[in-house]
């Protein structure tokens, strides 16, 4: 049963070109015109997409701003991170350590035996489900507690912080069990196959970018769908939606466990490309950055988010190897430019100025044919640029 | 199977750099009587595996913090690579090569030292990395530094427990550091109860577990409490009020960064006073560096356990911190790092220049073994084990800031990074 009518109540014909010249950037322009070393950043720049294009749903439709998507991207990561560690601590590999077979930083802290919640972690499938469902449950639990309360806005962002807070002070805390500060570090194998191979590099690229498409197109279908439209209305007038009949707290908790799990996969990329996890990408810094990746992509447009994680990296690592010393003033900078001059951030830019004249040309190359003028002149021009 | 593999490879890099290597052939013939006048081996031969060396120059990688928390410690080792490169310029540079540097930032963040470390050697293709300074960033450029074999020069006293053969370890490991100190203020103190204080992660709990093992087997003393705090933490007052309690002779601290400011204060500011006779305290984590935030009103008395202190004298020491104010300015301080990571860039060119490359495999094979009579520290030398011979010090925290060094080790202390015993 399909839900949409037609394909084209699924994906306008400006979002259609938008995913197509998004698609072309990344798997064709990029790889051909970078070498593997920077293409594997780009990959990691995407990693972040995911939780940018979570805040789309979460922040830009429904209105509500998470502080803490560094839990879910951070979990994710982790769980990827904690099946590659054991794989690599395997007893022969370990031989050097007072207990052989236990990942090295446990050895360091005294411990003897493997923890019983890392046990699971030997099995891949279980780390692939853990690292969509492990978020998901936290976000859930988080949202059942926050929503059904009624606690929204500042508060819930307020809140999200700081549990991203105390995650990381755990983590940090609990050295012997996470490997502290340092993080779960030196991975090297996945089902013996090695992580930092050029060919790997490629291959992690490609999934990256394949996974990507899968959760914005996950994410386009709920932002046509009718929750999305009920998102949009909640953002907007929330007691009208729910003097309507609608149970606000189950939509909101919905979008945000949606957006967790994308983050978690998130982070599971990151980790696989990176070949290590640390507890500085789950704390209030790095969550507030994300929420930037996302204002400066714009908050209501799931490809923006994709280009502001991108863009954003791009900048910070750019000015970082050029002006090391200037970089963070750079980065500033443009933040505030964006923030003040740009509201809907860069799709907001597209929107206002290139949107009217990518369609008039699309016009004339098309008008001559029938069937793409009448679909054209059935789509309603969706005004997205309302700040709520 | 895998000598076709290998063979097409070859192949299509035969074809793709055919024109390279014949404009690079090209270029070197036309050279050569040149380099012979100038008396330096051709970069052919000292150069096989793609690093970035020409006839004139060599690129090294300097890779700290200069942004974010860290910031403030690995400055003063920023300072003593650049000064040891800018000196061994003038002196004619290595292999008859003058140092080019590219410094990049780590700031303060591990995935970023990962990122950056990458970048060094897979498109800068530096021939050595001075750089990093906590454990946590040295463990996540290790992968990257093992993968893409290059050499890294990490100038922090540490945990030891690690021994990679792309890493040379200019600071001591945690036994270089302990057991000598320990052992002094034993007999000097006639010391038999000590309270370990630290922060909380891998360093100090290594270094406390270390310390344990040797104040209870070796000096038949006891610990009357162990105390871990989180970075950054900064109100000490529960852990004073339990040394008041138990009266240990020592209190061993390895707290570290700005918790250390907060540390000392509330010590003195609880009537805990180092520089009275009643109470002894032995730190492994303050060097010059730290008290110019700490205050030495604050830390006078206390005792340090390093191999190299500011005010040593000696002819070496001199020169090196006449060299480093001169070019720092004046009232620059050199901590122990700092000085570790000034002789990270000399021991470098000496292992280069003994095994005539500047190619990795045989930097590192030439490495063990090599010595360093110019230290500002005296003597070093390379241990096969990749860490140095050097001496343990007792430095006594002075008012101004800097450390009187009330004693020595005869001997150097060798670096053992797994300590049989001590695990």
């Amino acid at each position: 049963m399909m839900p949409f009518n037609h394909m084209k109540d699924y994906l306008t014909r400006q979002e259609a070109l938008s995913f197509a010249v998004l698609a072309l950037v990344l798997l064709v322009l990029l790889p051909l015109s970078l070498d593997v070393m920077r293409l594997n950043q780009v990959g990691k720049y995407l990693s972040f997409a995911f939780v940018a294009v979570g805040l789309v749903l979460c922040w830009g439709y429904g209105g509500i701003l998470s502080l803490g998507q560094g839990i879910f991207y951070g979990l994710g990561g982790y769980a990827m991170a904690m099946y590659l560690k054991l794989e690599a601590s395997s007893p022969q590999n370990t031989l050097i350590q007072t207990t052989p077979g236990i990942p090295d930083f446990m050895d360091w802290n005294r411990i003897t035996e493997l923890p019983w919640f890392w046990e699971p972690f030997y099995s891949l499938t279980f780390a692939i489900i853990a690292i969509v469902v492990l978020p998901s449950i936290v976000a859930y639990l988080i949202g059942v507690a926050m929503f059904k309360r009624r606690v929204g806005g500042v508060y819930f962002a307020i809140i999200t912080q700081s549990i991203a807070a105390i995650l990381t002070i755990l983590i940090i805390g609990q050295q012997g069990l996470t490997g502290g500060i340092n993080g779960i570090t030196d991975l090297r194998t996945l089902k013996g196959w090695d992580i930092h191979t050029d060919v790997a590099n490629y291959v992690f690229y490609f999934l990256c970018v394949f996974l990507l498409f899968v959760c914005l197109l996950i994410a386009q279908f709920i932002k046509k769908s009718k929750t999305g439209r009920i998102l949009i209305a909640m953002r907007g007038q929330e007691d009208r939606v729910r003097f309507s009949g609608y149970d606000i707290a189950n939509f909101k908790t919905f979008v945000f466990v949606v957006g967790a799990a994308f983050s978690g996969i998130g982070g599971a990329m990151f980790t696989l490309q990176e070949g290590f996890m640390s507890p500085s990408f789950v704390g209030v810094v790095p969550s507030i950055e994300m929420v930037i990746f996302c204002a400066v992509g714009g908050r209501l447009s799931l490809v923006g988010a994709v280009y502001g994680a991108l863009l954003v990296n791009i900048a910070k690592t750019t000015f970082g190897e050029t002006f090391p010393e200037l970089w963070l003033f750079a980065m500033g900078l443009i933040f505030i430019g964006i923030v003040l001059g740009l509201p809907n951030g860069l799709a907001g830019v597209y929107s206002t100025w290139l949107a009217p004249k990518v369609d008039e040309m699309l016009n004339r190359l098309l008008g001559h044919e029938k069937q793409n003028q009448e679909i054209y002149t059935s789509i309603p021009i969706v005004k997205q640029g309302v700040v709520s | 199977m895998a000598q076709s593999k290998d063979l097409g490879k070859g192949f299509k890099l035969n074809r793709r750099h055919f024109l390279a290597a014949a404009i690079s052939a090209a270029v070197m013939l036309s050279t050569t009587p040149m380099m012979a006048l100038a008396d330096k081996p051709a970069t052919a031969d000292v150069n096989t595996t793609g690093l970035a060396v020409t006839d004139d120059t060599v690129t090294v990688g300097i890779l700290h913090s200069i942004t974010g928390t860290m910031a403030i410690s690995e400055e003063g080792s920023v300072q003593a690579e650049i000064l040891a490169i800018e000196q061994i310029n003038a002196m004619g540079g290595v292999l008859g090569r003058q140092i080019q540097y590219i410094q990049e930032d780590g700031a303060s963040d591990w995935p970023t030292f990962a990122d950056r470390s990458r970048k060094l050697l897979r498109q800068d293709n530096v021939a050595a990395v001075f750089g990093c300074w906590t454990s946590a960033s040295r463990k996540a450029v290790l992968p990257i530094f093992e993968r893409f074999n290059g050499m890294l020069y990490y100038p922090t006293f540490y945990e030891g427990l690690e021994q990679s053969p792309n890493v040379i370890y200019t600071g001591q490991e945690a036994t270089q550091q302990i057991l000598a100190g320990l052992d002094w203020i034993s007999n000097e103190k006639s010391a038999k109860s000590f309270y370990l204080i630290g922060s909380d992660y891998i360093w100090p709990r290594t270094s406390n577990k270390i310390a344990r093992i040797h104040i209870e087997q070796h000096l038949g003393g006891s610990v009357v409490g162990e105390d871990y705090f989180p970075l950054g933490h900064t109100s000490f007052n529960s852990v004073i009020n339990r040394i008041r309690l138990r009266k240990p002779d020592v209190v061993f601290a390895s707290v570290v960064g700005g918790s250390n400011v907060a540390f000392y204060r509330q010590l003195k500011a609880a009537g805990l006073d180092m520089s009275k006779e009643d109470f002894t305290l032995l730190t492994i984590s303050v060097t010059e560096d730290e008290i110019l935030g700490i205050g030495g009103e604050n830390i006078e008395g206390a005792y340090a356990s390093m191999k190299y202190f500011q005010s040593l004298d000696n002819e070496n020491n001199d020169a090196f911190v006449k060299a480093f104010k001169e070019r720092w300015g004046e009232n620059a301080v050199i901590g122990d790092v700092t000085q570790a990571a000034y002789l990270g860039p000399w021991l470098w060119k000496a292992a280069v220049e003994a095994a005539g490359s500047f190619d990795v495999d045989k930097v590192r094979e030439a490495s063990p073994g090599v010595e360093l009579t110019t230290a500002p520290e005296g003597y070093v030398r390379i241990h096969e084990n990749h860490h140095l011979w050097s001496k343990t010090r007792i430095g006594e925290a002075q008012r101004d800031g800097q450390f009187k060094v009330v004693y020595e080790t005869d001997d150097l202390m060798e670096p053992n990074p797994f300590p049989a015993g001590y695990q």
